[in-house]
């Protein structure tokens, strides 16, 4: 179909909700209100690597209004998970209850329900856990340095260990350093980026709600609803049908709202209580309970040669992924996969590392491991640019990918229209490009 | 002490869908007695206005009034499976999915119409404002509402259709990374001008001009809201925020925004954006995904312009005050 024919598809009608979002007409999964619903609030770990070597409840199940306390021992299904098991992902490393470790400071540990937010919040206040402190490692590249403790079993030397005992996700395509040995300029950069909350105007949370049918209903702001649903399930090893999750309208999400964190323990509580339990997220528990954006090192080398191409990109990269694995995996392989950005270079070499350490696991924010890519790149590229005293409007216009190129990944480029964005861009920007340049166009490498 | 200005740019591209596909995204849509249209999904609307363009596009192929469909989302009872809310992947693949139910329903919804017109559906074709005409025959039309009555009441028949989009996975090669990864790609360009105080470090984020290149616009409103918005985050991400200032160290640790520094209303200069259109292949209408990419030019952008005001090489963020005093001092002890 032409575009030209389209009715109304292309055209701004208002956005359905914005009147009411603007109002406060918008019911959100708190706008539910029970009676007789209970409120849960997690104590969690104070230190960032330690033993466990006792929990003691009986002050918190004494204190006025806490109606029930739960550990893991009270879990009846699994007792670690990972959100992507289901589709092959693992192994299944994060505990929901902390037992035996903790691994980063604020994992959870006991689950305090009480009558009201703040009988819940007093009751887990005198949770006591007593701690051996562990040396904890922080940083991404001392993890994997050999002398660090390792965290978990799972993973001996503090990495992901992607199929077939590769410690990246790798990207192999020509041979970088043949390249690099026959460039004219290598140019070579550090690049750091930081731990960043998805901060949504609303906090994480959930209301559990039993029916007389057996069933729980749950009122959620999860971004993803039938994934929330069934990750609850095989976790309290339930039948997913006993679950009925309710959302669809949330305020903000960027990422933060999807590692199913607030619902499994809220549906547990349900079932003990046989009571409505709501479960939300404080500011605190949002800042540096929650997963974060991933923070990422990267190491760029390109091999330059003098009339502007680039003729190699190899690149290291480290993303912190925090106590657990989380969706980090999958991170850095979108990351790798989107190497070496919008450019098309024919030697491209990727070890794209998932770290473990002793920090707030991270995960899923808008851009995941691509973020990260583009800003290491695209400084990057004004490094070359700056090294080999070439604009560096046509340094990318120069190496821009056209249609049909070979990505490394081993995918020729569809869709392509990087560089008529190069070029509008420009325009917008007042810079004059040279004839050769405007006549370039991604659907022929030989023109301009 | 001095304010001195800088440009900087960055180019990017973005794919739509999730890494490696495997994500599908399903669809039922029915008519009502009345003629109205219900979209049912589990996807959830995050505040970006994913009722709205999936209602724009059951539109579109339907043939019917934009105002008559409903977009009912996220009951894990009634709607069809849905991965989530991530990946740019809504408008494609929701989209996609609301495309081929809306065909198989405008499929049903045309042959009853044919029978009270006493036309092959072939001949039909709809106006988009709640009529069914036989082609090029004047005057020889059925509202959309009569069609849906008749269908109920009289015919025994359901308007209804059923959608389900899934890219096939693809996994990547351990060895070599080889792998059909994405759908499409998206591209932007963003231009930054910023003004640094030498003497405190402060950064402002003077103009911030854009070109995204998004396939087919939806909703051009909403697309610019993403841009917009996405340049908000993209400057909060480069100049202030961190939950961890003292990164790897987890102490100090903000926990409110107190601490944890957003721009507001003084920090956000007016932003410029111009969008190009070339349809995607696999794409609803052409559509790409714009969701995720919008902070991902600005940030590199920012970043470069402070370079060059500097004439300095900051290649960390946040570029918080601290960081510039120290480039400018790294840069005056190797001058001097």
């Amino acid at each position: 179909m032409s575009m030209k024919d389209l009715g109304v598809v292309g055209r701004s009608v208002g956005q359905r909700d914005l009147e009411s979002h603007a109002r406060g007409q918008t019911a959100y999964y708190e706008d539910v209100h029970y009676p007789r619903m209970l409120h849960l609030k997690m104590h969690r770990s104070a230190e960032p690597h330690a033993r466990i070597v006792s929990v003691d409840t009986s002050a918190a199940e004494a204190s006025p209004g806490v109606v029930c306390v739960l550990t893991h021992e009270d879990l009846p299904g699994k007792k670690v998970w990972n959100g992507l098991a289901a589709v092959g992902v693992g192994p299944e490393d994060e505990p929901i209850l902390a037992f035996d470790k903790v691994r980063w400071r604020g994992e959870p540990i006991v689950a305090v329900v009480g009558e009201s937010a703040e009988a819940a919040r007093a009751g887990a206040a005198k949770v006591k856990v007593e701690y051996d402190p562990l040396p904890g490692v922080f940083d991404v590249e001392e993890a994997i340095a050999g002398a660090a403790p390792a965290l978990t079993a799972h993973w001996p030397r503090n990495h992901y260990i992607y199929p077939d005992d590769h410690a990246a996700a790798q990207i192999r395509f020509g041979d970088v350093e043949k390249a690099f040995a026959e460039a004219d300029h290598i140019v070579e950069d550090k690049y750091q980026t930081s731990p960043i909350e998805q901060a949504p105007m609303e906090t994480n949370g959930c209301i559990a709600r039993p029916g007389g049918d057996g069933r729980i209903t749950v009122h959620t702001n999860t971004q993803a609803v039938h994934f929330a649903r069934d990750n609850t399930a095989a976790i309290l090893d339930i039948a997913p049908g006993r679950l009925r999750f309710l959302g669809g309208t949330v305020g903000g999400g960027f990422g933060g709202k999807v590692d199913v964190a607030v619902e499994p323990i809220s549906v547990l509580a349900a079932m003990r209580t046989g009571r409505p339990v709501k479960f939300k997220y404080t500011r605190e528990e949002e800042m540096q309970v929650s997963s974060t954006r991933s923070a990422w090192r990267l190491y760029v080398k390109d091999g330059v040669m003098n009339d502007g191409r680039i003729t190699a990109r190899k690149i290291t990269s480290y993303q912190d992924s925090g106590a657990y694995l989380r969706f980090s995996s999958y991170g850095s392989m979108k990351h790798a996969g989107h190497m070496p950005g919008p450019y098309t270079i024919p030697n491209v070499w990727v070890d794209a590392h998932v770290v473990f350490t002793n920090r707030p696991p991270s995960s899923a924010m808008r851009g995941f491991g691509v973020m990260a890519a583009s800003f290491a790149i695209e400084v990057q590229m004004d490094k070359v640019a700056k090294t080999i005293g070439m604009d560096p409007w046509q340094l990318r216009l120069l190496n821009a990918y056209r249609n049909d190129d070979m990505k490394a990944h081993r995918k020729e480029v569809e869709d392509g229209a990087m560089v008529e964005t190069i070029q509008a861009a420009a325009r917008l920007a007042g810079k004059e490009l040279p004839a050769a340049y405007q006549a370039m166009t991604s659907w022929d490498r030989k023109a301009g | 002490m001095a304010k001195v200005r800088g440009t900087g740019f960055a180019a990017v591209n973005y794919p739509t869908g999730m890494h490696l596909g495997g994500d599908p995204t399903q669809s039922l849509i029915h008519m009502t007695p009345a003629g109205d249209v219900v979209v049912t999904m589990a996807s959830v609307d995050l505040g970006q206005g994913l009722r709205t363009v999936l209602a724009q596009i059951a539109a579109e192929t339907l043939g019917v009034p934009y105002e008559s469909v409903v977009v009912e989302t996220a009951d894990t009872d009634t709607g069809p499976h849905c991965t989530g809310t991530f990946a740019s992947r809504t408008t494609h693949r929701a989209g996609n999915a609301v495309v081929m139910a809306a065909e198989e329903a405008r499929k049903a919804m045309l042959e009853v119409a044919g029978e009270l017109l006493e036309a092959s559906p072939d001949d039909l074709e709809t106006d988009g404002e709640g009529n069914i005409h036989i082609k090029g025959v004047a005057g020889k039309s059925v509202p959309v509402g009569e069609v849906a009555g008749a269908a109920h009441f009289a015919h025994g028949k359901s308007i209804a259709g059923r959608g389900a989009y899934l890219k096939p996975p693809s996994p990547m090669d351990p060895e070599t990374g080889a792998c059909d990864p994405d759908s499409t790609q998206a591209h932007a360009c963003t231009v930054v001008e910023v003004e640094v105080d030498t003497e405190t470090g402060a950064v402002e984020v003077i103009d911030v001009k854009s070109v995204y290149e998004v396939g087919q616009q939806v909703n051009p409103d909403l697309v610019k809201g993403q841009i917009v918005g996405g340049a908000w985050m993209g400057i909060g991400h480069t100049l202030y925020e961190t939950t961890a200032p003292g990164y790897p160290a987890i102490d100090p640790a903000p926990v409110d925004f107190q601490n944890y520094l957003q721009p507001g209303a003084a920090e956000t200069p007016e932003i410029t954006c111009e969008v190009l259109e070339f349809p995607a292949a696999s794409g609803p209408y052409g559509g790409k995904g714009v969701g995720e990419m919008v902070t991902n030019s600005p940030i590199p952008a920012i970043v470069n312009a402070i370079n060059n005001a500097l004439d300095v090489r900051i290649t960390e963020i946040p570029v918080t005050p601290e960081v510039v005093l120290r480039a400018l001092d790294e840069k005056a002890q190797a001058g001097g």
